[in-house]
């Protein structure tokens, strides 16, 4: 019998939040980690039996770093499924597709600007990275379509041409703003460089409103795995269709990558993972990738962080890493979609 | 009863369909056959609403069907298409639910009477013990079974076929073509196929509509549209037509073989057309 879906992916992901929040430089065990939550919020008179500097490791960085990258692995794992589903093609990503270079470009213009006060620029930083990554969308959508549909390879070729495109002009617009450098450097080699509960907050409403946006259009992305014409004559007014769940992936990604820099192949392997095990139904697989998207996230963040302790890399290596031979072997197998 | 009134569509600057006007009465079946590229999967797309119309009217008991929403035409018009890329991970008994697409809400959640039209629409087409196979392991004949119980399962009137015996072989051809005639006749369908082959279509329609460049060369009952004059000069290819032995409409035989057709063809037996 196949596990339930719910309550394993359920079960991963609090073992990821676990460890995420117990594992770094210091290492608070889970036991812990609940008696100081018990403690702080709760108001419990425990007496604190461990060392005053955990307090402020996790409350300041460890809780908020690990619920941006649950954040984060929430919208990569629910966009690309929905991106999957819309090109009813196996290896659209939002990194694959373009979309999250294009993001990532709305964001660094973004960060080279001088807001008047920090919060505004934080705030309107999502948005930027969602009109970059519209844009992104746009184009490679237009460029990979032939006649009705959207073959892999121009899909997969666009997609690395935007990026290209992107990522020079990513480099140009921060080589202009030398000031702003190194803030936009770090930010794109995948590092959550603005720490604390700020960017959580920023986040937030962005990537609630594309997430519960795909749930409720999951029925329709199964009628769309029919073709757009069969679709349309079951019922489904697929140009709106098409335009919100385009615009929901695409601001979930947007506010992923606005704050985490570009990540790839999370979007690819978790609906994949989800795919193969539970079917193809996308009132499930949505959910699902974005749940198994967290965990991991979250798990490639555990190892980007301890593997060359005390030096921290950039998650965005590790998930391309792990994700490039998956990525290989779906490309081989998606001559025969036996499972898709 | 459906009424198609002079129905023209264009694809860029040209004209696809040109003044189509057809009638077809509750219970009965259309059949559209006519050479490759004359527009005949063109007319079902055009029905569908799928390919936008350029002028006419398609009224089913008084409603323009082209004036509404996919949704509304849903309930009242379903295609089965050619069973060819369809996603094959899905079970006969999801493929099958999204019939009830135009019936359900945002989150596709069925309710008890959307369950009872499905396990109906399989019952129908003898699908349902095929219900938790999975769309990609079945054989053309079963998932164009699957496909018809999907367009049973939208609970329409009119029923539109699109070349539904193409992949099939004997066996499976009037199979199928016996149930959709015993559905439409339980059900009271309307129903319009496209078909391919002339013979299927004789014996299967009530109507046939032969069409020729955008156009409908001849349409009523099977022995009037498929004679060997019309069939000839629309096919450029010399037929005999017989009367079918038990039924008596019309058999159509090809009289092309090379040598005998051109010497027929010399001796002014076929009219001679442009080729």
């Amino acid at each position: 019998m196949k596990p339930h879906p719910y309550l394993l992916n359920l079960a991963l992901l609090v073992l990821a939040i676990l460890l995420s929040i117990g594992v770094g430089a210091v290492f608070i065990p889970p036991t812990t980690v609940a008696r100081m939550l018990a403690a702080r919020l709760a108001g419990f008179a425990i007496v604190p039996d461990w060392p005053e500097s955990f307090a402020s490791i996790l409350f300041k960085i460890r809780l908020p770093h690990t619920a941006l990258m649950l954040l984060a692995g929430a919208a990569l794992g629910g966009s690309g499924a929905a991106y999957q589903g819309l090109f009813r093609n196996p290896l659209a990503d939002p990194y694959l597709i373009g979309v999250a270079s294009g993001a990532g470009l709305g964001a660094v213009f973004a960060l080279t600007i001088r807001w008047p006060s920090e919060m505004l620029g934080m705030y309107t930083l999502p948005a930027f990275a969602f009109f970059g990554a519209t844009l992104s969308i746009t184009v490679v959508y237009s460029l990979a379509r032939i006649g009705r549909a959207v073959p892999t390879t121009t899909l997969i070729l666009a997609g690395i041409a935007f990026s290209a495109f992107a990522t020079s002009m990513m480099s140009f617009l921060m080589l202009r703003a030398n000031t702003e450098l190194r803030r936009a450097l770090t930010w794109l080699l995948g590092g959550a460089i603005m720490a604390g509960w700020k960017p959580v907050l920023a986040m937030l409403p962005y990537e609630l409103l594309g997430l519960a946006t795909l749930v409720i259009c999951a029925h329709a992305l199964n009628v769309l795995q029919f073709g757009e014409e069969q679709a349309q004559q079951l019922g489904l007014p697929i140009e709106r269709i098409k335009l919100l769940v385009i615009g929901a992936a695409s601001i979930a990604t947007a506010a992923a990558v606005a704050f985490t820099g570009v990540i790839g192949f999370i979007g690819l392997v978790a609906p994949h993972v989800v795919r193969l095990v539970w079917g193809p139904d996308y009132r499930h697989l949505i959910p699902l990738s974005i749940l198994g998207g967290s965990s991991a996230l979250l798990a490639a963040d555990m190892l980007a962080r301890t593997v060359l302790a005390p030096q921290t890399l950039p998650v965005g290596i590790v998930t391309a890493l792990a994700g490039a031979p998956f990525f290989l072997w779906i490309l081989r197998r998606a001559r025969t979609q036996a499972y898709w | 009863m459906l009424n198609i009134d002079s129905l023209t569509v264009a694809c860029g600057n040209r004209i696809v369909l040109e003044d189509l006007t057809m009638t077809i009465p509750p219970g009965e079946i259309l059949a559209v056959v006519g050479p490759n590229g004359v527009g005949k999967s063109t007319l079902v797309r055009a029905l569908s609403g799928v390919q936008p119309s350029l002028r006419g009217q398609v009224i089913l008991d008084g409603r323009d069907l082209t004036r509404l929403s996919p949704m509304q035409r849903a309930r009242l018009m379903a295609v089965v298409p050619q069973a060819r890329e369809l996603p094959g991970a899905y079970t006969v008994y999801q493929t099958v639910m999204l019939g009830r697409t135009p019936y359900l809400g945002w989150l596709g959640n069925a309710g008890r009477s959307d369950h009872t039209a499905v396990h109906q629409a399989m019952e129908q087409t003898h699908t349902l013990d095929l219900a938790e196979r999975c769309v990609g392991e079945l054989s053309g004949g079963e998932q164009q079974r699957v496909l018809l119980a999907r367009a049973l399962a939208q609970d329409a009137l009119v029923l539109l076929l699109d070349e539904p015996t193409t992949h099939l072989d004997l066996q499976h051809q009037s199979n199928l073509l016996n149930l959709v005639r015993k559905l439409a006749q339980e059900k009271n369908l309307t129903v319009l196929m496209v078909l391919h082959d002339l013979n299927l279509a004789s014996l299967y329609a009530d109507q046939v509509a032969l069409m020729v460049a955008g156009r409908i060369h001849a349409i009523g009952q099977p022995s009037e549209v498929l004679t060997s004059e019309n069939l000839t000069s629309v096919y450029h290819v010399p037929v005999i037509v017989i009367p079918h032995p038990e039924y008596g409409k019309p058999l159509i035989l090809p009289d092309g073989l090379v040598g005998a057709a051109s010497k027929k063809l010399q001796a002014g037996i076929v009219p001679k057309v442009d080729v």
